[in-house]
């Protein structure tokens, strides 16, 4: 983001989020996912909020176990038991038809089975980590793309399916003469490949990626990467991007959300994540890869280990391998609030919070 | 291209498992201690002529030749559906023998297999999809009935519905006094006297089926692709059955080959208990009577029915299993 963007996103006044003004597509409000029931359950997501605007690569960075796959499933309902949704919302904002009004936005959380199975790939596509296994081994690519089409077209012809198909196919990179290939006769960037094909069947305007190159090798990393930015200019779909890898979030995404045991810790521009961290696990995960471009500078990494969920600290859950903690943060939970110096961003931080222990309640 | 190549390598190995297991048909025999001859013979309490100790020789196709001889013939008798006399059927053929008995067998055990091979992999899919509903109870009932004893459940359902409620035949595999054949008296005739058989064997075996599908569906569910059948909003029954249950199968498939061959040689039980006119009971009466030739024209049945059914496993592998076609 070049510096004229910011004063712009500076001069709207700042939101509960503040992203930069612009249309909100999916909302998610106070959502918390518990595994387990009862006293036993672990809450790994916690009353996060965070907005995706249309057009938007929103990027959720966080180690192992910081919820971030979690919340991804959670969105689309894909949770499986023991992990249960018990709170919050998933505000969908659907495109206006053809000049009519803006509909009112739909909760996905609160969609009745038939809904839910129309809104699903039609309105979000996902891509998971493992194309190995995200296809079906049984099936042919094409037979694959097909049934997609057949479940939300009714009515489309073979030959129909067969051309979207290979034209989806190629879109990708992949010569459409693959088609007829079952998944353990392509590579790995290929089935990956394929599986973004699959996604952009719809033409969804939510693009899901979690964990999306981490089991490809680094120099197919960067063409499935390349051909994701290709394809969002192209279709200007949003994408909410998982993964524990911040170097390569920076670098595609418009802002950034860092998840530190279930709850969101930081939320803002990329380049303010990179060049300013606010958050001081924000500043460890940025100090723990070395820089591209530019000076060098000491890596650091972050002491301790990934906290236990089912039993967390008392008010920060970073605070014990933070070195900045200090009484309140072994008492108070943070809230994420907007730091006077920079309104594009927000910090769940008692560090330079302003005004004492107002949020402490 | 690669499926014919695939196809010719699967035929050539059955061809050689064929011969080996008749060779094998061939040698077991002439390597036992005592001779048909002398089974035949022993009724006549040694009040017999060299001519007559000749002449039964030659009935029972007895030779005195040469080992390699001996093999020549008995490919060229097999390659003319020549199996021998038999012994306690005497002097009934022994292939047109166990051409009376196998298909009461292949009909009963078959159809019950297959309805039980259906019916607990069905039960098997939806107990893994309903996992922790009131459907788990399946699971503790059926290893029940599988773990009690065959001829026990057989015995009881004999007692119970056959003698006690008169529902049910109690013997045979038709009434004996019916002509066999195409008509509606015997047919119905046929039916009723293998119910109780045919609900036995699958009461005893569903539990196998199904725990084995249940298992394979609860790996499978948690796979990826089942997980993006669903976020691709697809009908719950086609992520079911067409994404879980497609790749559950392919084990219980060959387990159900498996129990295919076994058909003829696994029905004794069923077939003594129910004195059902089957190949198993011949079996049995075959040892009874030491009929050394119907028991090997038994046991060949069994060997090529138990090649057969896993070569038509095979070839439904090639069809249900994509990663088979390239590999073997």
């Amino acid at each position: 983001m070049t510096a004229t963007d910011t004063t712009a996103d500076a001069a709207v006044p700042p939101a509960r989020d503040p992203g930069p003004g612009r249309e909100p597509l999916l909302e998610i409000k106070g959502l918390t996912v518990d595994y387990g029931e009862g006293a036993g359950a672990v809450h790994a997501v916690d009353n996060v909020d965070i907005t995706l605007h249309r057009a938007e690569t929103l990027g959720l960075a966080g180690e192992s176990g910081s919820g971030k796959s979690t919340l991804a499933h959670a969105v689309t309902r894909l949770l499986r038991p023991p992990g249960r949704i018990t709170g919050g919302q998933v505000l969908y904002h659907r495109r206006a038809k053809d000049g009519g009004p803006v509909p009112p936005p739909v909760d996905v959380l609160a969609m009745n089975p038939a809904e839910l199975r129309a809104f699903r790939w039609e309105e979000i596509a996902i891509v998971f980590q493992s194309a190995m296994n995200a296809l079906n081994p049984v099936h042919n690519v094409a037979a694959q793309i097909a049934d997609t089409l057949r479940a939300h077209r009714p009515g489309i012809t073979r030959e129909q399916c067969r051309e979207r198909a290979a034209h989806l196919l190629t879109t990708v990179g992949v010569p459409a003469a693959r088609m007829k290939a079952y998944p353990h006769e392509l590579s790995g960037g290929m089935r990956q490949r394929v599986m973004i094909a699959m996604a952009l069947a719809l033409d969804p305007d939510v693009l899901v990626l979690d964990e999306p190159t981490t089991a490809l090798d680094v120099v197919v990393q960067r063409e499935v990467l390349a051909e994701l930015v290709r394809l969002r200019e192209e279709f200007g779909f949003a994408v909410l991007f998982i993964t524990h890898d911040l170097s390569l979030l920076l670098e595609v995404a418009d802002r950034v959300a860092i998840m530190y045991a279930g709850r969101l810790v930081e939320s803002a521009p990329a380049q303010a994540v990179y060049h300013e961290p606010e958050h001081p696990y924000t500043r460890g995960l940025v100090g723990s890869f070395p820089p591209l471009r530019g000076p060098r500078r000491e890596l650091t990494g972050i002491g301790g280990s990934p906290p236990d969920l089912r039993s967390l600290p008392p008010g920060c859950a970073f605070s014990p391998r933070c070195g900045h903690a200090f009484d309140r943060c072994r008492r108070d939970i943070p809230l994420l609030r907007v730091p006077p110096a920079a309104p594009e961003r927000l910090v769940a931080c008692h560090l330079d919070d302003p005004d004492g222990g107002s949020d402490a309640t | 291209m690669t499926q014919v190549r695939f196809l010719f390598r699967r035929i050539a190995f059955y061809a050689v498992t064929a011969w080996a297991a008749i060779t094998m048909n061939f040698l077991i025999p002439r390597l036992m201690p005592g001779s048909p001859e002398n089974t035949v013979l022993s009724r006549f309490q040694g009040q017999v002529s060299q001519e007559q100790i000749d002449a039964v020789k030659a009935q029972l196709g007895v030779s005195d030749a040469g080992i390699l001889s001996q093999y020549g013939t008995y490919w060229k008798d097999l390659l003319s559906g020549d199996l021998g006399l038999s012994v306690s059927y005497f002097p009934g053929e022994v292939s047109e023998v166990i051409g009376q008995g196998v298909w009461w067998t292949v009909v009963l055990i078959g159809v019950a297999t297959a309805i039980s091979f259906v019916l607990g992999t069905l039960l098997g899919v939806l107990a893994a999809w309903k996992r922790g509903s009131r459907l788990d109870a399946l699971l503790p009932l059926t290893t029940f009935l599988s773990a009690v004893p065959y001829f026990w459940i057989a015995l009881v359902a004999l007692s119970v519905f056959g003698v006690e409620l008169g529902l049910f035949p109690l013997t045979g595999g038709y009434r004996p006094e019916l002509e066999v054949g195409w008509s509606g008296e015997f047919i119905s005739s046929a039916l009723s006297h293998s119910v109780l058989p045919a609900l036995t064997i699958i009461v005893s075996s569903i539990a196998g089926w199904l725990l084995g599908m249940r298992n394979m569906m609860l790996t499978t569910i948690s796979e990826d692709y089942v997980l993006v059948a669903e976020a691709k909003g697809l009908r719950t029954r086609r992520v079911m059955l067409g994404y879980a249950a497609r790749n559950a199968l392919l084990p219980n498939i060959s387990g159900f080959a498996m129990s295919l061959g076994f058909i003829v040689s696994g029905s004794i039980v069923t077939e003594t208990v129910f004195s059902y006119p089957g190949i198993g009971f011949l079996l049995y009466n075959a040892v009874l009577n030491n009929d050394y030739p119907l028991m090997q024209g038994i046991f060949l049945i069994i060997t090529l029915m138990v090649l057969f059914a896993n070569f038509v496993v095979d070839l439904c592998y090639v069809v249900l299993d994509p990663r088979i076609r390239q590999e073997a």
